[in-house]
């Protein structure tokens, strides 16, 4: 008979899981469970400044991992804080378990100091989530969040922990086994069939990929079916990374900021085969108009994705992985001259334009000159606005994992602690985050964990003292009445970085930029890099809120 | 719960549905179930739950209109990790019929 309290219950079982590093921030309803975690000799607990940080920490481990990783918070504003991340990680899909305190059993729904309904505020941006009722449930419910986390499409899950939970002795027989994922769903045999038969028969096909694909480990399996197919093949955000930008047949982002020709190109084919994407407005802009005369084929492990947003032709419901193994051998071997060679000619006549590249002043340019002062083992994060798009237009993704940003949710502020918490999964690697003015003061508070934990964690600040996307949107479609986006004071980032112990870097005052970035990028521990970006610099080509993909302005 | 949504949209005109669920029988079960019905502002017009001969099991009567939106609703029904299995009958069925004595 084992004999233990609550909270060290979770820590054996979270040690058992294979988790070795915790985020998070401790309070009075998480103590006892933080108390058992000073005694962990196998995890490591990070401290974040806010719980926001801490639960994007988590997510910028699994992210990078691919496997579900925890942050702890405690009840209240604790748990409140957390929701962002939370609800990022489900539009996102990254698997993720959150441990928060609660008030005691006898407490709840008291309005008791640092009382919230978390489990309630919780329900529609988790897989799923769970309320502990006593220790002994414990032994069910942490594997069972780390299963359900990781099985399928893996997202969030959530367990609440009352106080009298962590502290309630437990007796049991043996530890539950640690989680493996579900099996994935059997794929329809006759459907595979179908969907080799609608490629080998096409003329005009488009290979459409997405996040899914990089969560079941398929990138290989893609370049290969779009080489034995000859598919040209264009990525979503998510999805940067799959194929390499310089494949001949890689036709980079498609939809609102994705090149003209990409979009082009979509609106000309007769079958669009899209893996483990699901159809989001602002990749396929207006529904309706999106590849209007394509068939489509749709292979995803969410059965609720298919037919979703487009009726599928051909709906596949399994991993995608176990899927391209089953349609690669059933798909014949093509050349695709004709129509490749009109791609290639849009491609040539509708380029994605990205002026002053040689300029590592110019947003471009500074995304490009990045790009070549590291290698492709280099991870890059990003926050939200004009900078997130100008990185995934300019930077040469070239493998799965190298590229974490916030895609669904949009997250502001997502980038520093995600690249803290990228650093933490991959120490070897440097760490990359790219971000604007708007969203660094987001997290801000951040540099103090960074500066803490000493990662290779380099920040790129674009700063045009504004919120430039909204900035932009305004200038464009709001007839240049300019409200609330620009900002009066103009703090110096440089400043803060060495108040929290961090070395800076200004390109603005730099003889030679180039050399001044190389140097710092390739320097060891924390930097931030810091250069000014003109206000009027607009991410194009850009296709209005709500229009068909072809209707692009600019660029 | 679905009280909470201002203006569900217009649905007479539609065809019943009734679905039977069975989930496991603990409390946030409903929470989960209302909860994704309300915020896609999609009316439930009946509600009926019983625990089921094994307790910890529970069965759940909905009785909803099919509108264009169903098939994607009942496919997220189905992945709530506390719904067993979601059957669909049509209006004919008699469990809301005979329920209507003790509301007229």
């Amino acid at each position: 008979m084992i004999q233990m309290t609550g909270a060290e219950l979770i820590l054996r079982l979270l040690e058992r899981q294979g988790i070795r590093t915790v985020a998070g921030i401790p309070g009075g309803a998480i103590l006892p469970l933080y108390d058992a975690l000073s005694n962990s000799k196998l995890i490591r607990h990070v401290l974040a400044r806010h719980e926001q940080g801490a639960g994007f920490i988590a997510q910028g481990m699994a992210r990078v991992s691919g496997r579900p990783e925890v942050c702890f918070a405690s009840s209240g504003p604790g748990a409140t804080n957390l929701v962002t991340a939370i609800a990022d990680a489900h539009l996102d899909s990254i698997p993720m378990v959150a441990i928060t305190g609660q008030v005691p059993l006898s407490m709840i729904g008291t309005d008791a100091f640092q009382e919230a309904d978390i489990y309630g505020m919780t329900v529609p941006v988790t897989k799923h989530n769970f309320l502990v009722r006593s220790a002994a449930e414990l032994l069910e419910v942490i594997p069972d969040a780390f299963r359900l986390a990781m099985s399928g499409r893996p997202g969030p899950v959530l367990i609440d922990i009352p106080k009298d939970v962590q502290t309630q002795v437990v007796s049991f027989d043996a530890f539950p086994l640690p989680a493996i994922p579900d099996a994935a769903p059997a794929s329809d045999p006759d459907a595979i069939e179908e969907a080799a038969r609608l490629i080998n028969a096409a003329e005009r096909p488009v290979l459409y990929v997405g996040g899914g694909v990089i969560h079941s480990g398929a990138a290989q399996q893609i370049v290969m079916l779009a080489e034995r197919a000859g598919l040209p093949t264009t990525m979503t955000l998510m999805a940067l990374g799959v194929m390499p930008i310089d494949h001949p047949l890689s036709l980079g982002m498609l939809g609102m900021h994705g090149a003209r020709y990409t979009n082009f190109i979509l609106e000309e084919s007769d079958l669009l085969i899209c893996v483990g994407a699901r159809f989001d407005d602002r990749a396929i802009g207006k529904a309706a108009q999106f590849c209007p005369r394509a068939k489509i084929v749709h292979i995803d492990i969410d059965p609720s994705e298919l037919h979703k947003i487009r009726n599928a032709h051909v709906a596949i419901n399994g991993d995608v992985g176990v899927v391209l193994d089953a349609l690669l051998p059933r798909v014949n071997i093509r050349l695709r001259k004709r129509w490749l060679s009109h791609v290639g000619s849009l491609k040539s006549r509708f380029p994605l334009h990205m002026p002053r590249l040689e300029d590592p002043r110019s947003p471009y340019g500074l995304v490009q000159a990045v790009a070549c002062a590291v290698s492709d083992e280099a991870v890059v994060t990003t926050d939200v606005g004009q900078h997130q798009m100008w990185v995934a237009q300019a930077y040469p993704f070239r493998r799965p994992r190298q590229w974490l940003t916030s895609g669904g949710f949009g997250t502001m502020g997502f980038g520093l602690p995600v690249a803290v918490g990228a650093a933490l999964a991959a120490p070897a690697r440097t760490v990359i985050c790219f971000t604007g003015d708007g969203s660094f003061k987001m997290n801000i508070q951040e540099l103090a964990t960074l500066a803490e934990e000493g990662l290779n964690v380099k920040i790129v600040l674009m700063n045009n003292n504004s919120l430039g996307l909204v900035y932009q949107q305004q200038s464009l479609f709001y007839g240049k009445r300019v409200f609330a986006s620009k900002y009066q004071g103009a703090p110096d980032f440089l400043k803060i970085a060495g108040g929290f112990g961090i070395d800076g870097v200004d390109l603005d005052t730099a003889r030679n930029p180039r050399a001044a970035l190389a140097q710092a990028l390739n320097a060891p521990g924390p930097c931030l890099i810091h250069a000014s970006i003109d206000r009027e610099e607009f991410v194009y080509p850009m296709v209005p809120p709500g229009g068909a993909n072809t209707e692009m302005i600019g660029g | 719960m679905i009280e909470q949504v201002a203006e569900p949209l217009q649905q007479s005109g539609f065809a019943k549905v009734v679905l039977e669920l069975e989930v496991n029988n603990h409390p946030g079960v409903m929470s989960h179930i209302c909860n994704l019905f309300a915020r896609r502002a999609f009316n439930v017009e009946g509600i009926l739950c019983m625990p089921l001969s094994d307790p910890r099991r529970s069965r759940i009567w909905l009785l909803v209109f099919e509108d264009q939106r169903l098939e994607q609703m009942v496919l997220q029904v189905e992945k709530l990790v506390d719904v067993l299995s979601v059957r669909r009958h049509g209006a004919e069925h008699e469990v809301f019929e005979r329920l209507e004595k003790f509301f007229y």
